[in-house]
């Protein structure tokens, strides 16, 4: 049953901890027929650059790829909303025989002059990568002529998994950064990397960073203004989120300008708090004061959620989860989380971890944790059952799987619009846990009735 | 059954059709695509491959697509959707995808347990030129001492056609691949519905049933996307067109494909003419009285029976609902828009309640659209009215056409909903996608029994809107 699902080839890509020493492979193709759950470059670089409010997203390729990105994910702009239309070039048969570099160029003519965008990004995709445009010559002419920031993004889907996507994003950002003017800028300050203000989330750590007396420069990707990035190279410090997204720009501004950068996560207690603090560690020495300001926030808001988690420990205290996300470092806080509630972390993966990630997954998980890199329908419903967990955490596409075997579910991903960062996110995910856990209906799915009926006998 | 001349005379009206045309040409054509009104040509393929029964849709190209439709098809149905990919990485795009398609179909046998693979393009594997049937012609000598799956392959290329194209590339090659053998007469009738919803499919085989007719019906998508809760996670879900059922669709007395728009593409349909010499009956999709009764007829001319009294009996009630409900609708504006089949049923259901469309739309690019539509409201549309007509538009052309109109209601899928926010007007959510309501695989669209759910559903969206906007708040009307 163990083996049953798992294929001969991706054997080394799972591990249970403490069944041998860690050992798990990453970092590759996903196996052909193997329906793993992961997409592709483009959407690598799409997800990462899309909460660019005031920027034209422009996908060079045929309709697919636009429409299935339209306004999926639950990010939210203070202000324009370009980033929720779809655009794209629509690519037909003639384009494909003849090139798509004219029909490219009028596109972008057409929509910088209907929606006066400050800066527009070019998507390629798999065909552009093949019939062979000259993205960045389109882009180029086109940025003279209308005088904004038009920007090529390489992002062919085939040229590996998601990971380049985030690269490519990165890169084209870094064209950005440096073009803007830093004067005012406060010696407290820093860029939030990483962060995509999925039901406005972003807001409350900019509120939290505010009550500490930091400037808060340009939104890295969330609710994110092409002015702000082009001047937040004048920030003092980079607070980068989810690593996979933005580490590569945060690397490449510390290269250029110098500007360090530390890793942060906003789920759950423990995380939350600790990157404030380490925020307030940074800027001590330029503002004495602000370490005391920062405990008295992380107070306030325990002090206000601790008494609601208890409540919610109650009913959930010895339950089961299982984790499948896109990016490893989320998983942390999650497991963290988790424990919180009083509940186990059973089996954890993601879609694109690296080495380092999975090291870290297997210090902090218990014994007997399945661990995984790129799964697979087949194998995540074998884990939920092997492990019999009450809940999986995951997106869209893990949903019916849960679901199926009789199991709650919590979408932890781009499509939620539930706010679950910060102190008061901690509080919606307990409850949204909580929810699914608790919920009568299981009782009426076969898989756990069968259960029930076994018990019993 | 009352008499139902499909066609009456009118006068045509060339006041009306001018002032269109002169309106189209004031407007821009634009280059660019926004907010498009269509999906690609595999999304079509491989929702078609899966009302298959034991076929799992396999996806030769970079592994995005196949994820991102997956994602997409499971917000709409709920339900698992496993599509697999052939993975393409760089490499494979220069030297060709034909050994990992191979490595994939073996991969998709041994853990799936696949009986058929449904394998459809994508724009990167019909770019790069790989050779599909040679590559599958190779699988099948180098594998010829294993148990190997059926292996149906469309061409859908997602630069040619939108995902209705791809479906009924699936659905034509599935028959002219697996219907090779003429079978004796079975009794059987072949129903090729295009792309309606699961509940839709449930309803057409009661009706078929009722009949004492053993449909077959290609695909049935009724279980596959709408499934129960079951004890385990089944690696591919029950139901869909048997392929026993499927090789016996030479044995039909007749064959049923739904679509105006159909006349002018090689379908399932005209390959089982001309193959078996069968007959075939191409009618709209039968949405709203009119098209129902046509597929009522059809189904009387094919069984020589007259149609059951339970569906007489529900013919009566909704005529009797048309007037009951005929108030609250009449005259009012409609912009309709989806998938071409789709929106010529829907458009000829609203001209029979009195709903005056004043745009409909479609995303793909139809020879016939405009005709069909021209036809469904002929002799019935309200006053000099008839809409006006546009193919291969997107969002951004729809509501910029719209807007003047007017409409007091959109009729058609998820992603009109915001123009039906900036307007303050209802929307009545029908056909793919429905990403922002819950039960879109439970809409019924077609027969009598549609036709009275969509009318109930627009009627109360219209009393909804009055009371929401009324400072009284009527609550007994």
């Amino acid at each position: 049953m163990k083996t049953a699902v798992i294929f001969e080839e991706r054997k080394d890509q799972i591990y249970r901890k403490g069944e041998q020493p860690f050992e798990l492979a990453c970092n590759r193709e996903s196996l052909a027929g193997a329906v793993s759950q992961r997409a592709c470059v483009f959407c690598g670089s799409r997800v990462v650059l899309y909460p660019i409010a005031d920027a034209l997203h422009l996908v060079h390729g045929p309709i697919g790829c636009a429409v299935y990105t339209w306004d999926i994910r639950g990010a939210l702009s203070s202000g324009p909303e370009l980033h929720r239309l779809s655009f794209s070039t629509d690519l037909q048969e003639e384009d494909v025989i003849f090139g798509g570099e004219k029909k490219l160029e009028a596109a972008l003519n057409e929509l910088i002059e209907r929606y006066q965008p400050r800066a527009a990004f070019v998507y390629s995709t798999c065909i552009v990568g093949i019939i062979g445009d000259d993205l960045a010559g389109v882009c180029k002419k086109v940025e003279a002529e209308k005088g904004i920031p038009v920007i090529p993004v390489q992002s062919e889907g085939f040229k590996g998994n998601k990971r380049a996507g985030y690269e490519a994003a990165c890169k084209a950002m870094f064209r950005l950064v440096g073009t803007g003017d830093t004067t005012g800028i406060s010696p407290v300050s820093l860029n939030i990397l990483g962060d995509f203000n999925l039901a406005g989330e972003i807001w409350i750590i900019r509120d939290y960073l505010k009550r500490m007396g930091v400037e808060v420069v340009a939104n890295i990707t969330g609710d994110g203004r092409i002015a702000d990035i082009q001047r937040c190279h004048g920030a003092a410090l980079n607070l980068v989120q989810c690593s996979g997204a933005t580490l590569d720009l945060a690397k490449m501004m510390k290269e250029k300008y110098g500007i360090p950068y530390i890793r942060v996560s906003y789920f759950g207690i423990e995380d939350m708090a600790e990157s404030l603090y380490q925020v307030a560690r940074f800027f001590e020495s330029r503002d004495p004061e602000i370490m005391k300001r920062t405990e008295a926030v992380v107070r306030e808001e325990l002090e206000e959620l601790h008494p609601k988690l208890v409540e919610f420990r109650k009913d959930l205290e010895g339950k089961k989860a299982a984790i499948y996300v896109g990016g490893a470092f989320k998983a942390f806080s999650l497991i963290k989380a988790f424990r919180h509630l009083g509940m186990k972390v059973v089996m954890v993966g993601s879609q694109t971890g690296t080495k380092e990630d999975y090291r870290e997954l297997e210090e902090i998980t218990d014994p007997g944790t399945i661990i995984v890199d790129d799964s697979n329908p087949l194998e995540l419903s074998a884990f939920i059952k092997e492990k019999d967990v009450d809940i999986f955490v995951g997106g869209v596409k893990e949903r019916p799987i849960a679901y199926k075997l009789g199991v709650g579910f919590c979408d932890h991903n781009h499509e939620r619009k539930i706010a679950l960062e910060g102190f008061v996110g901690m509080y919606n995910f307990a409850k949204e846990v909580h929810s699914t856990v608790i919920s009568p209906v299981w009782q009426f799915a076969p898989r756990r009735q069968k259960q029930k009926e076994a018990g019993n006998e | 059954m009352s008499d139902n001349n499909p066609v009456t005379v009118v006068e045509s009206r060339p006041g009306a059709l001018d002032t269109r045309v002169s309106a189209r040409k004031a407007r821009p054509s634009y280059v660019s695509t926004t907010n498009a009104c269509k999906l690609c040509t595999p999304i079509g393929a491989a929702l078609a491959f899966r009302g298959i029964e034991g076929c799992v849709p396999f996806l030769h190209g970079s592994q995005g697509c196949a994820t991102y439709m997956r994602r997409y098809i499971i917000s709409h149905f709920r339900e698992p959707m496993d599509i697999a990919s052939s993975s393409l990485g760089e490499k494979h795009a220069i030297y060709g995808g034909g050994p990992n398609l191979k490595k994939g179909i073996l991969n998709v046998m041994g853990k799936y347990g696949a009986k058929i693979v449904g394998v459809a393009t994508t724009c990167l594997t019909e770019t790069i030129g790989d050779d599909v049937p040679m590559i599958l012609k190779e699988f099948r000598r180098e594998f010829s001492d294993l148990a190997l799956p059926h292996i149906v392959f469309a061409s859908t290329p997602s630069y040619s056609g939108t995902h209705m194209e791809g479906w009924h590339a699936a659905v034509r090659a599935t028959v002219e691949q697996l219907v090779t053998d003429k079978v004796s007469e079975n009794g059987t009738v072949n129903i090729m519905p295009g792309f309606v919803s699961p509940a839709d499919i449930r309803y057409l085989k009661e009706i078929a049933t009722d009949f004492g007719i053993r449909p077959t019906i290609l695909p049935d998508i009724s279980e596959t996307l709408d499934g129960q809760a079951l004890e385990d996670y089944e690696t591919i879900p029950s139901g869909g067109t048997s392929l026993e059922a499927i090789r016996e669709m030479s044995g039909a007395s007749a064959s049923i494909e739904f679509g105006r728009t159909l006349s002018c593409l090689e379908t399932a349909g005209n390959v089982l003419k001309k193959r078996f010499d069968m007959p075939l009956y191409q009618i709209g999709m039968p949405i709203g009285l009119r098209e129902t009764d046509r597929f009522f007829q059809a189904l009387e001319a094919i069984t020589g029976r007259e149609t059951p009294q339970l569906h007489q009996m529900e013919r009566g009630r909704l005529v009797d609902a048309y007037i009951d409900g005929h108030k609250y609708v009449s005259g009012l504006k409609a912009v309709v828009y989806g998938e071409a089949d789709l929106v010529i049923g829907l458009t000829s259901f609203l001209v029979e309640i009195g709903i005056r469309p004043v745009l409909v739309a479609t995303g793909s690019k139809d020879k016939v659209f405009k005709q069909a539509i021209e036809e469904v409201c002929k002799g019935i549309a309200l006053g000099a009215s008839l809409p006006a007509i546009r193919e291969g538009v997107d969002f951004f052309d729809i509501a910029e056409e719209a807007e003047g109109l007017k409409p007091d209601i959109l009729v058609g899928h998820a992603k009109g909903y915001k123009m039906a926010r900036e307007w303050n007007i209802p929307l009545v959510r029908a056909g793919f996608p429905n990403h922002d309501r819950f039960g879109g695989q439970r809409i019924l669209h077609l027969g009598y029994r549609g036709a009275q759910s969509l009318l109930d559903r627009i009627i109360n969206a219209i009393i909804e809107k009055k009371q929401a906007d009324s400072p009284i708040g009527y609550w007994y009307i």
